[in-house]
């Protein structure tokens, strides 16, 4: 494996380090994402994956170290302004209500009011716009049927919820989508879904990171592996050159793969 | 990962055949206000048939222009503190210290309003009525926002919160006001204002009314028409959902105790006219009404469900239920015992309806 590309990345982070108390989360943690890959992080259980991707998401605010989106340094003090980078996360718990429609859980938290007196002094929500977008954008990533978009969310099975967040994440999320874990909790068929969802959005030119515990599915989905050990980066491989085994072996320290064998540089 | 995946996952979305009883449950899913309106629709017809055809007691009188007048009256003070009852039950929580706020929030008005020829009366007397209310309801909405204060920055469950309040200001009622009853003709006119009536076919309505028409008109819309109402609900349902998706949880939840208080001092202005004086012994059970009015109405008690349409209903529901039994002739315990068994049976039907699935 030789460097071809030279692009840059699009999601950067150079030494991070985050501890809580004396346990320590990210120690001198480096971190690359490129245009349109699908970036899967796997590791063993207190590796720092959660540790990495809520730095990223701007859940966690590491205690010290550099990040950039698109070459220019951020430092996010919370969700929020990691969304304003275009920046968006589906959590393993799915963040999204219940009892609200489909359509409301696409845009809550950023409501789109009525244009003019409706919506400066009345604050009118302009449900009919937000019914339509939404619909659009569940629509191209084949998730929903038209009429079904006022169905409240409680009404749906898990993976249809989680194509609702992937749904959300993908309409707002300009640049990254950070996937937590999405098919933890889902059946083989909702899981194949979901997967295919995530192919859909790379398809569509998003930079997607992957969580997940799941090798079978890294090996599916995933352009380039970051294997997390230890609070570090300890390799980045692709699914065509090692063997799940390989991975596991580099999660658990049995194996270490020198710097020039990795994969730092883009495949796509 | 032997199956495939289906081309899209439209056909997941596809409605199943449903029994009779998953359609029910699906319709009170999707109306939480039905089954409210079904028991007051049926509390009506009931009364109707035992007063004309079985000529119970004076139930005959149940549709008079009178009894009507009456019962109206009889729904603003509960059902204008309903309104902020429902707001706070829809974000998970219950506001205990709603009667106590209303309480000391008239004993304010009407103790800076009373004139100072009065006997008896404290350092504050002879204010403008005007300005009575208004500082009235400046009170009334500082101890909401009180309440706010405590369940935000503290962590505490809103039940101790104003389990504490409603304490504390029945306290401090007794305390400043000093238990003085004052009453109507001790004050300007203004304070009664919301008492003030007229008659539409022979039905009488007062300005209280039309207020808590008013009220319920704006929440419902606020409620389901703005950023400010979804977050209400979506931080009842769910309320970590909410702060990954950017919601402001503290924010809402702490608006959301202020907006009730708001709404209490009007409601205490309203108990002004309604009762004619400022007493501290007004409505001792109104805690437990209003928030019976909320969960008989299709609210639920876990937050993020309920329509503010059934907080009405069942605040009629309360009072019809309450002329009927005692025009029946019936003691005032057969109106007491009834109210129990709705509320427990609300409850188990909103449980219920919770378990829907598509």
């Amino acid at each position: 494996m030789t460097a071809t590309s030279t692009a840059d990345p699009i999601v950067q982070a150079k030494d991070l380090n985050k501890s809580f108390g004396p346990v320590v989360g990210l120690n001198n943690c480096q971190f690359e994402l490129f245009p349109g890959e699908v970036l899967a992080v796997v590791g063993d259980n207190g590796a720092g994956k959660s540790t990495l991707i809520k730095c990223l998401s701007g859940a966690l605010i590491p205690d010290s170290g550099e990040m950039y989106i698109n070459g220019e340094q951020v430092s996010f003090k919370s969700t929020h302004d990691a969304r304003s980078k275009g920046v968006e996360t589906v959590y393993q718990t799915l963040a999204v209500a219940p009892v609200l429609d489909i359509s409301e859980n696409l845009y809550l938290g950023r409501e789109v009011r009525k244009k003019g007196i409706l919506g400066k002094v009345f604050r009118s929500l302009d449900k009919k716009h937000m019914r339509e977008t939404s619909t659009k954008s569940l629509g191209e990533l084949g998730v929903l049927t038209v009429q079904n978009i006022t169905q409240s969310v409680e009404t749906l099975s898990g993976g249809q919820r989680q194509a609702v967040a992937v749904a959300r994440a993908a309409t707002f999320g300009s640049q990254v989508v950070i996937l937590d874990e999405p098919t933890a909790a889902l059946g083989v068929n909702e899981s194949a879904r979901v997967l295919k969802l995530i192919k859909e959005l790379r398809d569509k030119g998003m930079s997607v990171i992957l969580i997940s515990h799941n090798m079978p599915q890294v090996f599916d989905v995933a352009d380039r592996i970051h294997v997390q050990r230890l609070g570090r980066r300890a390799a980045v491989v692709t699914p065509e050159t090692r063997t799940m085994n390989d991975v596991v072996a580099i999660m658990t320290g049995a194996l270490t793969i020198p710097e020039e064998d990795q994969q730092l540089t883009p495949v796509r | 990962m032997s199956q495939s995946a289906p081309t899209t996952a439209a056909e997941e979305f596809a409605e199943h055949g449903k029994s009779p009883v998953q359609k029910v449950q699906a319709t009170l899913h999707k109306y939480p206000w039905v089954s409210p309106f079904v028991v007051l629709a049926l509390l009506i017809i009931i009364f109707s048939v035992l007063g004309f055809v079985f000529d119970v007691g004076a139930l005959e009188n149940f549709f008079k222009p009178g009894t009507i007048s009456l019962m109206l009256q009889q729904t603003v003070i509960i059902g204008t503190l309903a309104i902020a009852q429902t707001i706070v039950i829809l974000t998970a929580g219950i506001d205990l210290s709603i009667g106590a706020i209303m309480v000391f929030a008239q004993m304010m008005m009407a103790n800076l309003a009373v004139y100072t020829t009065a006997s008896n009366v404290t350092f504050m007397a002879g204010q403008n009525p005007v300005l009575a209310v208004i500082l009235g309801i400046v009170v009334a909405t500082l101890a909401g926002a009180l309440n706010g204060f405590l369940v935000v920055r503290f962590n505490l469950p809103p039940f101790i919160v104003t389990l504490g309040t409603l304490s504390i200001f029945t306290a401090l009622t007794l305390i400043i006001f000093k238990a003085r009853t004052i009453q109507g003709k001790e004050m300007p006119e203004f304070m009664l204002l919301m008492n003030k009536d007229f008659q539409i076919a022979g039905i009488g309505f007062t300005v209280g009314l039309l207020v808590m028409i008013a009220l319920y008109i704006i929440f419902a819309y606020i409620l389901r028409g703005t950023a400010w109402g979804t977050h209400v609900y979506a931080v009842g349902d769910d309320p970590v959902a909410s702060e990954l998706s950017g919601i402001n949880v503290k924010r809402v939840l702490f608006s959301v105790y202020v907006v009730a208080g708001f709404v209490i001092g009007i409601a205490a202005w309203i108990t002004i006219g309604r009762t004619g004086s400022a007493s501290p012994n007004v409505a001792p059970e109104i805690n437990l009404e209003t928030i019976t009015a909320v969960v008989i109405g299709g609210t639920s008690l876990f937050g993020g469900r309920g329509r503010l349409l059934g907080t009405l209903i069942g605040t009629l529901i309360i009072v019809v239920l309450d002329f009927g039994l005692s025009l029946a002739g019936l003691d005032q315990a057969y109106r007491v015992l009834a109210i129990g068994i709705l509320v427990i049976v609300a409850v188990a039907v909103d449980q219920w309806i919770r378990k829907v699935k598509a």
